[in-house]
C-alpha cells in the first residue's frame, strides 16, 4: 500500500517536472518566434537613435514618438500606403471571388459525380499540386504579353477563373468527403439541379471550408511578391508588396523608425484576419495533412 | 391500372433523365477547370520545353538552336554552377532543419497542458506572415552587420568583459553565414508543418503507449519505436512539401540577400528570374527552368521511392 502511494506520488512529481520542462521549452521557442515581431512593433515608436545598440522591445519611457507613422504612410514620393493597399485589393478581391467559385464547383464535380475520365481528372489535380509554379511563369508571361494582359491587374487573377489552384480544389474535395451524400440525393428527389443542390443544400454545409479558402487566398495574396513584380511594371499599378521594396533601397531605408512603422502597417491586415478567424486556419492546416 | 403504369413510365423517364444529367452536369462544371488546365498548365509546359531549345530574346527573333542552351549551361555557365550549389545547400540543410524543429515542437505540444491552444495559434503566426515583404525587411534589420543581433552581441561583450568575447557574425555579408540566415528565416516559419505533425500525433491511439509502457518502453525509446513509425506517412507528406517550397524559394533570397554575397544565395528561382525578366533571355531561362524541374522531380521521386523502406502504412 505504502509503496503504491509512493510510486503514484513519484509519478505525479515526475509528470509535473515534465510539464515544467515542456512549458520552459514552449516559452523559449515562443520568444524566439515572437521577439522579432514585437521588436518591429516597438521600434515603430522609437527615435532612430534608440533602435539599435540595445535589444529592448519598447522605447525608453520618455522617448516615445508617433512621428514614424506619417512618414511611413507616405510610402513613396508620389503615393501613400492607401494607394498601394487599394492596388493590392484590385487584383486580390477578384482573385478571391473567382478562386472560391471555380474551385468549389470543380471540387463538387469531382467529389460527387461519376463520369468517364474521373480518375484522370483527379490525378491531374494531384499532379498539378506538386508542379512547381516556376514551370509556367515564362510561357504565361509571353502568352499574356501577346494578349495585352501584362501590366493589367487581370494578369494576376484571370487564371483563377479557371480553377488553377489545385490545393484549394483538393481541400474542398476532402471536406466534401465528410458530407453525407444523402443530402444531395434528397435534393435531387425534390427536383433540384446539380448546381441548385450545390447552391442551396451544400453551400451552407461547405461554409467553413469556403471561408478557409477565401482567408488563405487573401493572406497569400497579401504576401504575393513575384507575380506582381513580373506582371505589373508601372508605378501606377504597383502593389503594396512591391512598393515596400523601396524601404530597402531609397533614402527611406535609413529612417529606421519609419521602416518599422511601414512594416507594421503592412502586416496589420494579415494579422487582424488571422486573429479574427484563427480557428479556421489552425483546423484547416491540421486536417490537410492528417487526411492524407 | 393504366394510371399506375403511366406513373411508372414517368418515374423511369425522370430517373433516366436524372441519370443522363448526372453524367452531363459534372462535365459541364469541369469546363472552366479543363480550359485552365489546357491553357495555363499543359500548353505552357510544352511551350516552355520548345522555348528551351531556342535562342529567344524577348524583343528579338526566336531561332531554334537544339540543345545549345543546355550545353552552355552545363559546360560553361559558372553562375549556374554557383546557383545549383546554393539551391542544393539550402534544400539539403534547410529541409531537415524545418522538419526537425516542427516535429520536436509538435512532440512537446502533444501533451495535456494548459494553454496548448494558445501556443498552437501563436506558433502559426510566422507561417502566415512568412512570405511577406515586411518580414524580409525585418530580417535585414535584425541581421545587418550593425543590426539587432550584432548590437546585442556587442552589448553583451561590453557588459561582461571577463568572459571570452563573442565574435560579431556577418550574417548577411559572409558566404558562410548568409545561406544559414535564410534557412533560419525558413525555420522561423515552421508553424504550418508543426500543426500537421501535431494532428498526426494526436491521432496516435493512447492504447499503443500503454502497451509500450507495460513492455518497459519509455521516453525517447517510446517515441522512436511507437510514435515515429506511426506518423511516417505524415513525415513523407511534410518532407515533400518543404522540399518543394525550398526548391522554389524566391522572396527571402531576392529581398534579404539579393542572391549574394558572391552568389551564395542565388537560388534557381532567382537566377531564372534574372535571366528571364532582367536579361530577357526567354530561351535560356526556359532551359534553366527545365533543369530546375528535373532536379525537383528527381528529388521528389527519390523521396517517394525511398518511402517504401521507411514509411509504414497500417492497412
Amino acid at each position: 500500500m505504502t509503496t503504491n502511494t509512493k510510486t503514484t506520488s513519484l509519478r505525479i512529481r515526475r509528470s509535473t517536472v515534465g510539464s515544467v520542462v515542456r512549458y520552459v521549452i514552449l516559452t523559449a521557442v515562443g520568444i524566439f518566434l515572437a521577439y522579432p515581431l514585437f521588436w518591429m512593433l516597438g521600434s515603430a515608436f522609437k527615435y532612430n537613435a534608440d533602435i539599435f545598440g540595445n535589444i529592448n522591445i519598447l522605447p525608453p519611457v520618455d522617448r516615445w514618438t508617433f512621428a514614424n507613422f506619417p512618414i511611413a504612410w507616405q510610402l513613396s514620393r508620389s503615393n501613400t500606403m492607401l494607394f498601394y493597399y487599394i492596388n493590392t485589393l484590385r487584383f486580390l478581391i477578384p482573385s478571391i471571388i473567382f478562386t472560391v467559385i471555380s474551385c468549389t464547383i470543380t471540387a463538387y464535380a469531382v467529389a460527387r459525380f461519376n463520369f468517364p475520365g474521373k480518375k484522370i481528372v483527379f490525378t491531374a489535380i494531384i499532379v498539378t499540386l506538386l508542379m512547381p509554379g516556376i514551370a509556367f511563369t515564362i510561357p504565361i508571361f509571353i502568352l499574356f504579353t501577346n494578349l495585352g494582359l501584362v501590366n493589367t491587374f487581370a494578369a494576376l487573377y484571370i487564371q483563377d477563373i479557371f480553377a488553377v489552384n489545385s490545393f484549394f480544389i483538393f481541400m474542398v474535395i476532402q471536406f466534401l468527403r465528410t458530407v453525407p451524400r444523402e443530402l444531395d440525393e434528397a435534393s435531387y428527389i425534390d427536383g433540384c439541379s446539380p448546381l441548385q443542390t450545390l447552391w442551396y443544400i451544400l453551400a451552407p454545409v461547405l461554409r467553413p471550408v469556403v471561408i478557409t479558402v477565401a482567408l488563405l487566398s487573401f493572406i497569400w495574396g497579401m504576401n504575393a511578391f513575384q507575380g506582381p513584380l513580373i506582371f505589373l511594371n508601372t508605378p501606377e499599378r504597383r502593389v503594396l508588396a512591391v512598393a515596400m521594396r523601396g524601404l530597402m533601397q531609397d533614402e527611406m531605408a535609413v529612417q529606421f523608425g519609419a521602416v518599422f512603422a511601414a512594416a507594421t502597417m503592412a502586416l496589420l491586415p494579415t494579422l487582424a484576419i488571422f486573429f479574427g478567424c484563427s480557428k479556421f486556419f489552425v483546423e484547416s492546416v491540421a486536417s490537410s495533412g492528417a487526411k492524407e | 391500372m393504366a394510371l399506375q403504369k403511366a406513373k411508372a413510365t414517368k418515374a423511369t423517364k425522370t430517373k433516366s433523365k436524372i441519370k443522363k444529367r448526372m453524367v452531363m452536369a459534372p462535365l459541364m462544371m469541369l469546363i472552366p477547370w479543363f480550359l485552365g488546365m489546357a491553357f495555363f498548365r499543359v500548353y505552357p509546359i510544352f511551350l516552355s520545353f520548345w522555348y528551351s531549345l531556342t535562342n529567344f530574346p524577348l524583343l528579338g527573333e526566336r531561332t531554334f538552336i537544339g540543345l545549345d542552351n543546355f550545353r552552355q549551361i552545363f559546360l560553361n555557365d559558372t553562375t549556374f554552377h554557383a546557383s545549383a550549389i546554393a539551391t542544393l545547400r539550402y534544400v539539403f540543410f534547410g529541409t531537415p532543419m524545418v522538419l526537425a524543429a516542427a516535429l520536436f515542437i509538435a512532440f512537446v505540444l502533444n501533451f495535456k497542458l494548459k494553454g496548448v491552444n494558445i501556443f498552437r495559434t501563436a506558433y502559426y503566426v510566422p507561417s502566415i506572415l512568412g512570405g511577406n515583404v515586411a518580414v524580409s525587411i525585418l530580417w535585414v534589420q535584425m541581421f545587418r552587420n550593425n543590426g539587432l543581433i550584432n548590437s546585442a552581441i556587442n552589448n553583451f561583450n561590453n557588459a561582461t568583459p571577463e568572459f571570452a568575447n563573442i565574435p560579431i557574425v556577418f550574417w548577411l555579408t559572409s558566404e558562410t553565414w548568409a545561406p544559414f540566415t535564410l534557412m533560419l528565416l525558413s525555420a522561423w516559419q515552421f508553424g504550418s508543418v508543426m500543426l500537421i505533425f501535431l494532428a498526426a500525433l494526436q491521432n496516435v491511439s493512447p492504447s499503443l503507449y500503454e502497451a509500450a509502457s507495460i513492455d518497459g518502453a519509455k521516453g525517447w525509446r517510446q517515441f522512436r519505436s511507437i510514435t515515429l513509425p506511426i506518423i511516417t506517412p505524415v513525415v513523407l507528406f511534410n518532407a515533400v512539401n518543404v522540399l518543394l517550397r525550398h526548391f522554389q524559394e524566391f522572396n527571402s533570397a531576392f529581398l534579404v540577400t539579393s542572391g549574394g554575397p558572391n552568389q551564395s544565395t542565388l537560388f534557381f528561382s532567382l537566377y531564372i528570374y534574372d535571366m528571364a525578366f532582367q536579361r530577357l533571355q526567354m530561351g535560356y531561362a526556359s532551359a534553366l527552368t527545365w533543369i530546375s524541374l528535373a532536379a525537383i522531380g528527381v528529388f521528389t521521386l527519390i523521396l517517394f521511392f525511398s518511402s517504401k523502406y521507411w514509411v509504414h502504412y497500417n492497412d
